[in-house]
Parts: C-alpha cells; sequence; structure tokens
C-alpha cells in the first residue's frame, strides 16, 4: 500500500479511528508520518482532517498573495494547513473564518462549557447581563415606554463600553 | 538541584496504592495553558520561549502548593534525566526532545508534573495511583486556579482556553488512565473494547501514547474532545467507562480460569520460566513477560508475592533506569544482559507459580 500523503513510498504507518460514526483511515509512510511532526495518532488524523486531503493537491501553494495572515504572530493559512496548528491565541480570531466548522468535525460542541478563569468571569456576567438589558429594550420600545428605554440604552452603553476594554482583570 | 536525587526510588513508585489498582496502574488529568500575548511555543521565537519560561517559572515559586519542588529548564538536565522521566511518565517523549526555553516542574509527592514550553506554554497534570480520576482533577483543578492569579491565561468566553492544536481547545483537559488488561488480550476480546470505547469519543493507546503497540498489556483510554463538555461532564463519562473495562476485564479473567485455566496456567508458568531463566532479554519481551506474571500474581498464582516486585521491574527494565545502575555507558547489548540479570536475582526468591486459586480466591 502506498502512502497516502506522497503517494510515492510504502505506508507503514496504519492509522484508524473512530468517533461517532465517522471512520477515519490513514496509510502513512515513516518520512511523511514524521513531517508532518504530529506525535500521537489522534492529533494525527485529525490533523489530516484539516489539510481536507481529499481535495485537489495543488490548493496548497497558491493563493500565496492576498493569503490572511495573523496580525499578531505572522502566521498564514498555508502554514495552519500544513501544520493543523495555530501560531497564537490571536490566530483563532485571525483564522476564525471557516473554524467553527472544523471545530464541529473535532468536538462535541462549538462553544465552551467549562471552568472559566476568574479574570473573565466578570466578563461572563456582564456579557448575560448585557442580553438580558437588550431583552428588556426590546420589550420597552415595543411598550413604547420610552424613558425606561433611555435608561436602559445608557446602562448597555456602558457595560458595551466596559466589554470592549481591553487588558479586563 | 539534582533531580535524581529528587526522585522517588523505583521501589517506593511501585509500593504506591490505590483504588482498583489490580487493573488500573494510574489516573492522570492534564490541562493545557497558553499565556496571553505569546506565539505558541512551536511557533514562538527563542527569545519569546525564554521569556515564556521565565515568566511560568516566577509564578511557580509564588504557588504555595509547589513550594519545595523540582523546577529546571531542560537544558540543565541530562539526556538521561529528560529519559528517566519518560519512562516514569512524568514528561512525554517530546518534551524530552527539547532543551532551553523549555522546563519541567515537579513535585515532592511526583504528583504534579508541569512541562512549561511543550506544545503548549504550559500542561499540567496530575497524577495518582489507581482509579482517581476526581482526585486527580481537583489536585490539579485547585493549582491551575492558584497559577491563575500569577499567569494572564490566553481565553475566550466563546471557545475557552485557547490552545495551539484545535483539537485541545476549550476545557483544554484530557483525563485518562493507564489499564492493564491481559485477560481482555488473552481472550481476544480487546479489539472489540477498543472500537466500542473508539465509538465514544475516546482514545486507546498503548503504554507511551503514540503508535498502537501495548506493551505489556498495557492501555491508556482518554477524551479527545474538549469542547462543548464540561470538566465534569467529561470525568462521569470517563470514569463510567473506565469502570466498564475493569468489569469486563475481571469477567475475562474469570472466565477464562474456569473455561481454560491450562492455558493461562501455561502463559504465566512460560512467562515465570523465561524471566526467571533468561541471560538476555529486551525491554519488549520482558515488560509482556511482566504483564503475565502480574497477572499470575493477581490470580494467587504465586503466594506471597506483592505486585509491587512486577511493578518495580516493570520500571526498573527500561533502558534510563537501567543505565541509572551503571556507571559506564551501556550499549543496547549490554543493557539486555543486565536486563536478564536484574530480573533473575530478583525473581531468586520467587517459587514457581502454582496453579490458579479457583475463582471467588481471586480477589483480594
Ligand atoms: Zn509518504
Ligand atoms: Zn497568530
Amino acid at each position: 500500500m502506498k502512502c497516502c500523503v506522497c503517494k510515492e513510498r510504502e505506508a507503514t504507518v496504519h492509522l484508524t479511528q473512530i468517533v461517532g460514526d465517522k471512520v477515519q483511515k490513514l496509510d502513512l509512510c515513516e518520512e511523511c508520518a514524521r513531517n508532518k511532526g504530529i506525535n500521537d495518532p489522534t492529533g494525527f488524523a485529525l490533523a489530516d482532517l484539516l489539510l481536507g486531503m481529499s481535495g485537489s493537491p495543488q490548493e496548497e501553494g497558491t493563493a500565496k498573495a492576498g493569503e490572511l495572515r495573523c496580525p499578531q504572530c505572522g502566521f498564514t493559512q498555508a502554514e495552519f494547513k500544513k501544520l493543523g496548528r495555530f501560531g497564537c491565541p490571536e490566530c483563532y480570531q485571525t483564522f476564525s473564518e471557516g473554524l467553527e466548522e472544523l471545530l464541529k468535525t473535532m468536538h462535541k460542541g462549538t462553544r465552551h462549557v467549562g471552568k472559566v478563569p476568574a479574570a473573565y468571569r466578570g466578563v461572563e456576567d456582564m456579557k448575560k447581563r448585557l442580553e438580558r438589558l437588550q431583552q428588556e429594550l426590546a420589550r420597552a420600545v415595543r411598550d413604547e415606554n420610552f424613558e425606561r428605554a433611555a435608561v436602559l440604552r445608557d446602562e448597555i452603553k456602558h457595560l458595551q463600553a466596559r466589554l470592549a476594554a481591553p487588558g479586563e482583570r | 538541584m539534582d533531580l535524581r536525587e529528587f526522585l522517588a526510588p523505583a521501589a517506593d513508585v511501585a509500593r504506591r496504592t490505590g483504588p482498583q489498582d489490580r487493573i488500573v496502574l494510574s489516573s492522570r488529568v492534564r490541562l493545557a495553558r497558553n499565556l496571553k500575548g505569546f506565539a505558541f511555543p512551536g511557533w514562538a521565537k527563542k527569545q519569546d520561549r525564554i521569556q515564556v519560561y521565565e515568566k511560568v517559572a516566577a509564578a511557580v515559586a509564588e504557588v504555595p502548593t509547589l513550594s519545595g519542588c523540582f523546577c529546571e529548564s531542560l537544558d540543565k538536565l541530562s539526556a538521561l534525566d529528560k529519559q528517566l522521566l519518560v519512562e516514569r511518565h512524568l514528561i512525554s517523549r517530546e518534551h524530552a526532545a527539547r532543551s532551553g526555553g523549555s522546563g519541567v516542574v515537579l513535585n515532592r509527592q511526583e504528583t504534579l508534573c508541569l512541562m512549561i514550553n511543550e506544545e503548549d506554554h504550559l500542561r499540567m497534570q496530575s497524577l495518582r495511583p489507581g482509579l482517581q480520576l476526581r482526585q486527580a482533577w481537583a489536585e490539579i483543578d485547585a493549582l491551575d486556579t492558584e497559577l491563575e492569579a500569577h499567569l494572564p491565561y490566553a481565553f475566550s468566553p466563546e471557545l475557552g482556553y485557547l490552545t495551539a492544536c484545535p483539537t485541545n481547545v476549550g476545557t483544554g483537559i484530557r483525563v485518562s488512565a493507564m489499564l492493564h488488561l491481559p485477560g481482555l488480550v488473552l481472550s481476544e476480546q480487546i479489539n472489540a473494547i477498543v472500537q466500542s470505547v473508539n465509538k465514544l469519543g475516546l482514545a486507546v493507546r498503548g503504554l507511551y501514547g503514540e503508535g498502537t503497540e501495548a506493551l505489556g498489556n498495557v492501555f491508556q483510554v482518554s477524551n479527545q474532545m474538549t469542547l462543548g463538555e464540561s470538566e465534569q461532564t467529561l470525568l462521569e463519562k470517563l470514569d463510567k467507562v473506565l469502570r466498564q473495562i475493569i468489569e469486563f476485564e475481571e469477567n475475562a479473567r474469570a472466565t477464562l480460569i474456569e473455561k481454560n485455566p491450562k492455558m493461562v496456567y501455561n502463559h504465566i508458568g512460560r512467562a515465570y520460566g523465561i524471566l526467571a531463566n533468561a541471560h538476555i532479554i529486551a525491554s519488549k519481551e520482558a515488560m509482556n513477560m511482566l504483564s503475565l506474571m502480574r497477572l499470575g500474581v493477581d490470580l494467587g498464582m504465586f503466594p506471597g508475592v506483592d505486585r509491587s516486585l512486577t511493578d518495580e521491574l516493570f520500571l526498573l527494565i527500561q533502558p534510563a533506569h537501567l543505565q541509572l545502575l551503571h556507571q559506564e555507558k551501556l550499549q543496547a547489548e549490554e543493557r539486555d544482559i543486565i536486563r536478564a540479570d536484574l530480573i533473575r536475582s530478583r525473581l531468586r526468591s520467587v517459587s514457581r507459580p502454582g496453579p490458579p486459586l479457583p475463582a471467588g480466591g481471586s480477589t483480594e
């Protein structure tokens, strides 16, 4: 069996993974396995999902000009496709387009559930409060309670400004 | 600080006990964390990696939980030191290959181990003997909370803890247990079990994580998904699955003894024969034979022998641990001879295995 990446050398590394009803199979040569720099079979299979191995091989290497680049760390889309990893935390913002689809193939959901650092717990609360205020505002407007709506708008503006402030701790 | 003086002797490690340790060798919870404003280790320039290392090391020095711990940059450790940490499952093989700008932190009890600048800026893990996922989580959760006061984590309310690889984003958690499953292997049920565990979205790996080979019938079960599920939900799920696997393994052993005692007796007797008499033995064969002998101890075929005998040998026969017992650098062939010598001498006081005890006598 030939390696599914280089399609030249004999495949000696065989990986199968079943997640839910998805079956992923990979047959790689020693060298391509090493070149990917991905050391566990799980990360491996998923990294190749990222690569979109079913896609046309010439996709890589094209679209060099005007390619998306992370302003924080200089990481590019092509590098992400090659490595299956990001350059810095900011990359999640930079490459947010299509990220959700990708996350769907890897995870149970696409939104974080679980531990939140104390520094962000305030933010979470503010967000929830913001949502509530906006619902209340819509109701006030519908009921033509303009005095209440004005108060709510002020509060919303205030909250939004606080949420936008960088480095909130 | 000298790592070799810091590490507990293998004999002490082998004597650590925990619930269900007949089958569950260890439980582990790992968290991946990164610092805001810094490139991930794989993409960062050396200068940035050093800066991250220094920030984390400074935070480590601040938190009470880690007081008196071992904390060192990897360029200060020898290749042998790093290999020792790998053989004790404290750091990954990939991490052992790194040097300056990466580091390792280990507490006295060896229950907490941090890798600085592995794939993520910080990978912290809590380790416990036997099945103790909840305790491991509680311990690492508390340490993480202490550290977050000193380190500005990269976190997004939507995506959670941001990690170098999107497969870890969210909780950044990996919950795993190392299982000894000779019964399921001997009864040829292991593949079916591995497949059904995979279907639940859990990964099953061999002794050292990568590859698929399960040396010594040791398997590692862990979660793969980290986004969209809380730590608690995941812990409960894993705990349930592990308890089921334990039950399957116990059933497989009981059935083997009942239906095919000669086969079991034969495997264990031959394993003892090789271990007690070999003069040259590679680590792979030694691990597989020790696994069978461990099963024999569990089944009561070696009266008076404690499981810590096989567990200690399991550690001691690995290359770096063997090297530790000798001054001069050992070649692979010499290691195979010294390994056999060590095992023979340890088994000198162990008599030949008796027949398996009837079912019921097999549990302690
Ligand atoms: Zn190839
Ligand atoms: Zn970036």
